[in-house]
Order: C-alpha cells, then sequence, then structure tokens
C-alpha cells in the first residue's frame, strides 16, 4: 500500500517541523534522492542545502539544513542536522550580514547561501 | 531613641531588603528550571534518532573507529568540568569540583596526564586562582547554554582526540557534570564519553550510562544499582528489534565518521542542558535557605528590639517617678 510518509525534520536542539508526506526531497553527497512511500532503508549524509517536503495536503515545506543527515526505515523519514530552519524562519536581511561578515569562513558562508536560497524560492 | 534600638532597626530594615532579594532570585531561578527543562526536552527527539541512526552505522561498519574503540593504555585524558558562571548556588560549583579533583588523581593513579577543558567562570577562577593550566576556558552561558556553545567545546574535544598522543593529542574523554534527577536532587557524575564502550555489535549503543557509567570515581554515584537504567525508547519500538537493513550513502564508514563528532556535539549539548536544570535548581534552593534564614533573623532581631524599646521606655518611666519624687521632697522641705 503506498501510504503516506511521517515525516520529522529535528535540529540539535528543537523539533523544526513534524507532519505526513508523499515525498521527501534532499541532497546527500551523492546526489539528490527523492523519498516516497515504500522507499528501502537508507541512512545518507546531507550536503548543505535544502530539503523539500511534500505534505499530505499538498503543501510544500522547504526547510535550509546545515550538518545532516537523512533516516529512512517504513515510510518513517527523520532528517535531522545540527541546525535546520523552515523557509518562513528565515530572516533574509540577517543571513545576508553573516554572509557578508562570513568572507573568509567557508562553511559559514555556504550556510547562508543555503539559507538565502531556501528563503529566495518560498 | 536610644542608640541600642536605632541600631537594632537598622539591621532590621536591612534584612528585609536582603529578603527581598533572596526572595526574587528563589522565584527566578524556580522559573529557569523549569526553562532549562523544556529545552532538554526539546533536544530529545534529535539524540533520539541520533543513537538510532549511530546503532546502525556502527553495526555496518567494521568498527575500527578510534572514538569507538580507543588505546589499550591510555596515556592521556581530557576532563571536562561543567561548572557555573555565577554564584549564589549553594556548593554546586564546589561540589563538580571536588568531584574532578578525585577524576584527576584516579586518572593519574593509572599514570595518565590529565588535561582540564573548564565550563563556568566559577570553575576558570578556582583553576586560574591555583595557577593550573587549562586546555580550553568556556564562560557565560552556564545557565542558558545553547547548541553552538556545546559545537564550540565538542569541536575542541574531538580536535584533542583526533590528534595522535605523540603530537599532544588525548586518549580519553572525560566528563564531570551535575545530573539534575528531579527538583530537589541533583548529583554529580563521572562519565567517559569517549571511546565509546561497545559491548557487542547488535548490542543497542545506548548513551553514556553504558558508555562510561561504571567510571564514577569513587564519588557520590558509585556504580551499581543506583544507576537508572536507560529509559525505554519511547517510540514504541522494542529494544531487541532488529535494525532495518540501511542503505547507506555514501558508505556505513563515511557516515559514521560524520555521525560521531554530531554525537559528540549531542552529548555535550544534554549535558550542559542538565548541568543547567541542576544549577538553577541548586541557586533555588540555596535562596530559599537564605530567604529562610533572613525571615528568622529578623524575628530574633524584631524580639530584640522590642525588648530594648521597653528597657527605654521602662528607664524612662523610673527616671520620670525618679525626679517626681525628688521634686516633692524638695518642695516639702
Amino acid at each position: 500500500m503506498a501510504g503516506e510518509l511521517s515525516v520529522e525534520v529535528v535540529a540539535a536542539d528543537r523539533k523544526v517541523w513534524s507532519g505526513s508526506a508523499t515525498i521527501v526531497v534532499a541532497k546527500t553527497t551523492e546526489g539528490e534522492i527523492g523519498i516516497m512511500p515504500g522507499h528501502e532503508p537508507v541512512l545518507g549524509l546531507l550536503v548543505t542545502g535544502p530539503v523539500t517536503v511534500r505534505t499530505a495536503d499538498g503543501e510544500t515545506v522547504v526547510a535550509a539544513v546545515d550538518r545532516g543527515f537523512l533516516s529512512v526505515s517504513e515510510d518513517h523519514v527523520a532528517v535531522l542536522a545540527e541546525v535546520a530552519q523552515l523557509a518562513d524562519e528565515i530572516d533574509v536581511a540577517s543571513v545576508e550580514e553573516e554572509l557578508a561578515a562570513a568572507a573568509e569562513d567557508q562553511s559559514t558562508a555556504r550556510w547562508a547561501q543555503a539559507r538565502l536560497r531556501v528563503a529566495g524560492a518560498r | 531613641m536610644g542608640a541600642e534600638l536605632r541600631e537594632l532597626r537598622r539591621r532590621i530594615r536591612s534584612t528585609e531588603s536582603m529578603k527581598k532579594i533572596t526572595k526574587a532570585q528563589e522565584l527566578i531561578a524556580a522559573s529557569r528550571i523549569i526553562k532549562a527543562q523544556q529545552l532538554a526536552d526539546a533536544a530529545k527527539p534529535y539524540s533520539q534518532a541520533l543513537v538510532r541512526a549511530l546503532e546502525a552505522a556502527a553495526s555496518r561498519s567494521n568498527l575500527d573507529h578510534h572514538l569507538l574503540e580507543g588505546v589499550g593504555t591510555p596515556r592521556r585524558s581530557a576532563v571536562l568540568v561543567v561548572t557555573s558562571d555565577r554564584g549564589f548556588a549553594g556548593a554546586y560549583s564546589a561540589n563538580v569540583i571536588r568531584q574532578a579533583e578525585a577524576l584527576t588523581a584516579l586518572l593519574r593513579e593509572q599514570g595518565q596526564e590529565v588535561r582540564p577543558y573548564v565550563v563556568g567562570k566559577k570553575g576558570v577562577n578556582w583553576f586560574r586562582f591555583r595557577a593550573r593550566e587549562m586546555f580550553g576556558e568556556y564562560v557565560d552561558f552556564t545557565g542558558n547554554p545553547t547548541y553552538a556553545h556545546a559545537r564550540r567545546i565538542a569541536d575542541d574535544l574531538l580536535e584533542a582526540i583526533n590528534t595522535p598522543t605523540d603530537e599532544g593529542g588525548v586518549d580519553e574523554i572525560h566528563v564531570v557534570s551535575t545530573h539534575f534527577k528531579n527538583m530537589v536532587s541533583q548529583e554529580v557524575r563521572a562519565r567517559r564519553l569517549f571511546p565509546i564502550v561497545v559491548e557487542d555489535v547488535p548490542e543497542p549503543l545506548r548513551r553514556a550510562e553504558v558508555a562510561g557509567g561504571a567510571e564514577a570515581a569513587g564519588g557520590t554515584s558509585a556504580d551499581g544499582p543506583d544507576q537508572a537504567p536507560p529509559p525505554p525508547k519511547s517510540n514504541g519500538r522494542s529494544e531487541d528489534e532488529t535494525l532495518p537493513l540501511y542503505d547507506f550513502e555514501p558508505s556505513a564508514e563515511e557516515v559514521l565518521d560524520a555521525l560521531l563528532p554530531q554525537y559528540a556535539g549531542n552529548l555535550v549539548y544534554t549535558t550542559l542542558l542538565d548541568a543547567a536544570a541542576s544549577e538553577w535548581a541548586a541557586r533555588r534552593r540555596a535562596m530559599k535557605a537564605a530567604t529562610d534564614n533572613a525571615g528568622e533573623l529578623q524575628e530574633n532581631l524584631t524580639r530584640q528590639a522590642n525588648a530594648a524599646r521597653q528597657a527605654e521606655i521602662t528607664q524612662e518611666i523610673s527616671e520620670i517617678v525618679g525626679g517626681a519624687d525628688a521634686l516633692a521632697s524638695a518642695g516639702s522641705e
């Protein structure tokens, strides 16, 4: 039965989003991966960037994640990241400031850019 | 008004204002305990999922990771000591430091060199006053730690353990912190964070309770039955359920490599939250005791003031009576 996925997006200090979904799209170190109900168990490292969840009622939730991974088993998808923010939680102005301040620091800059992309796609 | 009475009234007033301050501190601390506990609860989903993923990855890779295995005879250890930034918390920091000293002595006995990493101003000052070298100092957040703070500490510790011992790295990481049992009881615990002890491959790799539970350095948290068993997983899956056959991207080893630092960050974060809740609980208790004592002191002083006032009145009356007597006897002559 092609049911629904139960999805959790969890950051180190809080639960960012949870609910049921039809598909989850994320980018692992090997490339893009789309998870639909019935997917085999996977544990994958995510690159800094967006994770897209299409919810059961047809809406799209986009979150930016940094240093995260994805675990799928029995139609349960857990996206775990040290930091994760939903698109509408991102404050573009302050992230731009961060990006400008980051200059040399590549990982900070990458994280800022990822958040800007997610916020821009909103 | 007599000098004694004036002095007593002044002391009553200052005790009163002291009592107000400690009462306010007590109420603040009580509300902060709740906040710290909420933070700890919010961090739970991440910990649980992380441990599950780690179990899966560890069961599939060949387990020769240095964070899991460790070396035969460790020569150098890092000890993370979690104290508080502020006082007014009774013996909170002193207890942690005492336990840390016991652990340090134990490790030295085993021929290890000990490197302290200190969290909290109280601990930092303690080490600095004794001119002891610290390899990490982290201050200004103990009442309200965030993940970024934990990440910084974990990164420093990982860097130390990832450096070969001959080049100045460490072999083991221990942590001494306070565990929040409930509102009235907190206990200081010494645990080993890394290397994690993996009993057997399919054995669930439970949190630090299993990893280093028996590490207690002869302190309050003696090993054995009083160590609470790890709480059953709350997601409704049975303990002995076999793990799904995960597909790893890119590979089990690389996933494990990436997960262990996250696990370290998570461990430090939960430790800091636990310590923060304990710190506020200790502060609440200390401030409650201070408030009670101030009340008692105030009562005693009020009694003394009343007695002094009464004595003064009695003296005045006897002076008046004596004066009137003297006048009467002078007039009758």
